[in-house]
């Protein structure tokens, strides 16, 4: 129930917003407690966007989660592509 | 969602938990059902348990939560003629008389919601329909319903409040020492409203490490990991795993909302006795949409009757973190999501579900 999802604002009415989640689904939400523009990524729950979604801190994170165990990177971990 | 190589760095994490804890045991808790699914879902439940660490699902799951005397007023609403509107997972609860399914069947006119704003537009449609929304969930759905009521909704739309928060319950709990805990992981999605604070009471007080943890399997082994790090450290934080979404002063708009619009009560937890302000009662000023005003007279009866669970289900002791969902001798015994005997059955936030859904079904 607590479950919220991460999406992109594509179109501002109001209050409201066209919001676009993974694999293309399309939804309306409300806005009202977020400071949300087009094109930013919003969290929703139940309709309503809960908060920003800060991509600076999630590339952060991902790289916290690399530096971490980054001194364990094994020879077998050095043909894989991309980032966790 | 959960590639390959997230496996091999959750392996990573894990193994790291594991010459942390050196043979020991620590025990946490969650109170947020899609912690629990993420953990029961990827396996990563025995992951950790294989690295030392147990995690215990607390009293995370809102429908699971409600009370069966709030199941009773659902259905007595239901029963005397209103259009309930309510999250899907709610239909199936059994109360001591039925269910909002088993209503519905009978004739009642319950209607599955996503959220507070598809109610009102149905209130907006039946002008000459009382429309009642049944307000379940905690600090990130309380917001939701706070919105609502300061847009001033129609006439003929109203609210059930069994909102609840988070903090005090945890209070409880650690208060109660029922269960004995090395640290919490605290819900990402309460705290996108509620931001550090609220939680940090729980650290000065007991002592307590706690982690404010996102719901990818890595944001959840991370956060459990750093409350390992905390543990075998000897020391005693409040932290935040979950940065991309929870900033450390939360949502204030909403917080604001929530304090405008609703005002801290007592409320019982199913499997708990009443928790002191734990609880979200609509203040006065939003006496014409509080379906317990408004409805008093179909309410008030129910004041005073004691409503009870089925006999055999553990759903309370599943809350309280000190049972495990296939411990219950009706665990796929009796009890399944086509006929749930409990909440815990029933939503997909909670834990019995969960273990149903993964296939953990008592051999
Ligand atoms: S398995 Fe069924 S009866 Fe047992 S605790 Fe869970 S919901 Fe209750």
């Amino acid at each position: 129930m607590c479950l919220a999802v991460p999406g992109k604002v594509i179109s501002l009415e109001g209050d409201h917003a066209r919001i676009e989640y993974t694999g293309g689904i399309i939804r309306e939400a409300n806005i009202s407690l977020v400071e949300a523009t087009v094109g930013l990524y919003v969290i929703v729950h139940a309709g309503f966007a809960i908060q920003l979604l800060d991509e600076k801190e999630a590339l952060e994170t991902l790289s916290f989660w690399e530096e971490l165990l980054g001194s364990e990177k094994s020879a077998g971990d050095a043909g894989r592509e991309g980032g966790a | 969602m959960f590639s390959l190589q997230d496996k091999k760095m959750a392996e990573k994490i894990a193994a790291r938990m594991k010459a942390l804890i050196d043979g020991k045991q620590y025990s946490f808790m969650h109170v947020c059902g899609t912690h629990q699914d993420t953990l029961v879902r990827h396996g990563l439940d025995e992951m950790l348990r294989n690295a030392g660490v147990r995690v215990r699902q607390g009293p995370g799951c809102p429908v699971c939560v409600t009370t069966p005397k709030e199941i009773e007023e659902t259905l007595a609403l239901a029963r005397s003629g209103k259009t309930i509107t309510v999250f899907g997972d709610m239909l199936k609860v059994p109360g001591t008389t039925g269910s909002l399914e088993k209503a519905r069947t009978e004739g009642a006119d319950v209607r599955v919601v996503y959220g507070i704003e598809d109610a009102v537009a149905i209130a907006r449609k039946m002008e000459d329909r009382e429309v009642v929304f049944i307000g379940i969930g905690f600090e990130t759905t309380a917001p939701t319903t706070a919105t609502v009521l300061r847009s001033s909704p129609p006439p003929n739309f109203s609210v059930l409040s069994c909102h609840r928060t988070v903090p005090n319950a945890l209070r409880f709990i650690l208060e109660s020492g029922e269960v004995k805990l090395h640290g919490l992981v605290e819900p990402g999605h309460v705290s996108v409203i509620l931001g550090m604070e609220p939680y940090r009471f729980l650290t000065e007080e007991y002592g307590v490490p706690q982690v404010i943890t996102g719901f990818e399997p890595l944001d959840l082994l991370m956060g459990i990991y750093m409350l390992v790090k905390q543990v075998s450290d000897g020391e005693a934080r409040l932290e935040n795993e979950y940065t991309r979404v929870v900033r450390p002063e939360g949502n204030p708009r909403a917080i604001h909302l929530m304090e405008e619009v609703f005002r801290p009560t007592n409320v019982a937890w199913r499997g708990f006795p009443v928790i002191p302000e734990s609880g979200l009662g609509l203040r006065e000023e939003y006496a014409a949409w509080d379906a317990r005003k408004k409805f008093a007279d179909v309410l008030k009866p129910l004041e005073g009757q004691e409503f009870k669970e089925h006999p055999g289900c553990k759903c309370g002791d599943v809350l309280r973190g000190v049972m495990e969902p296939d411990e219950c001798p009706l665990f796929g015994k009796g009890c399944s999501p086509t006929s749930p005997l409990g909440p815990c059955m029933v939503s997909f936030e909670g834990g019995c579900a969960i273990a149903y859904k993964y296939g953990k079904k008592r051999q």
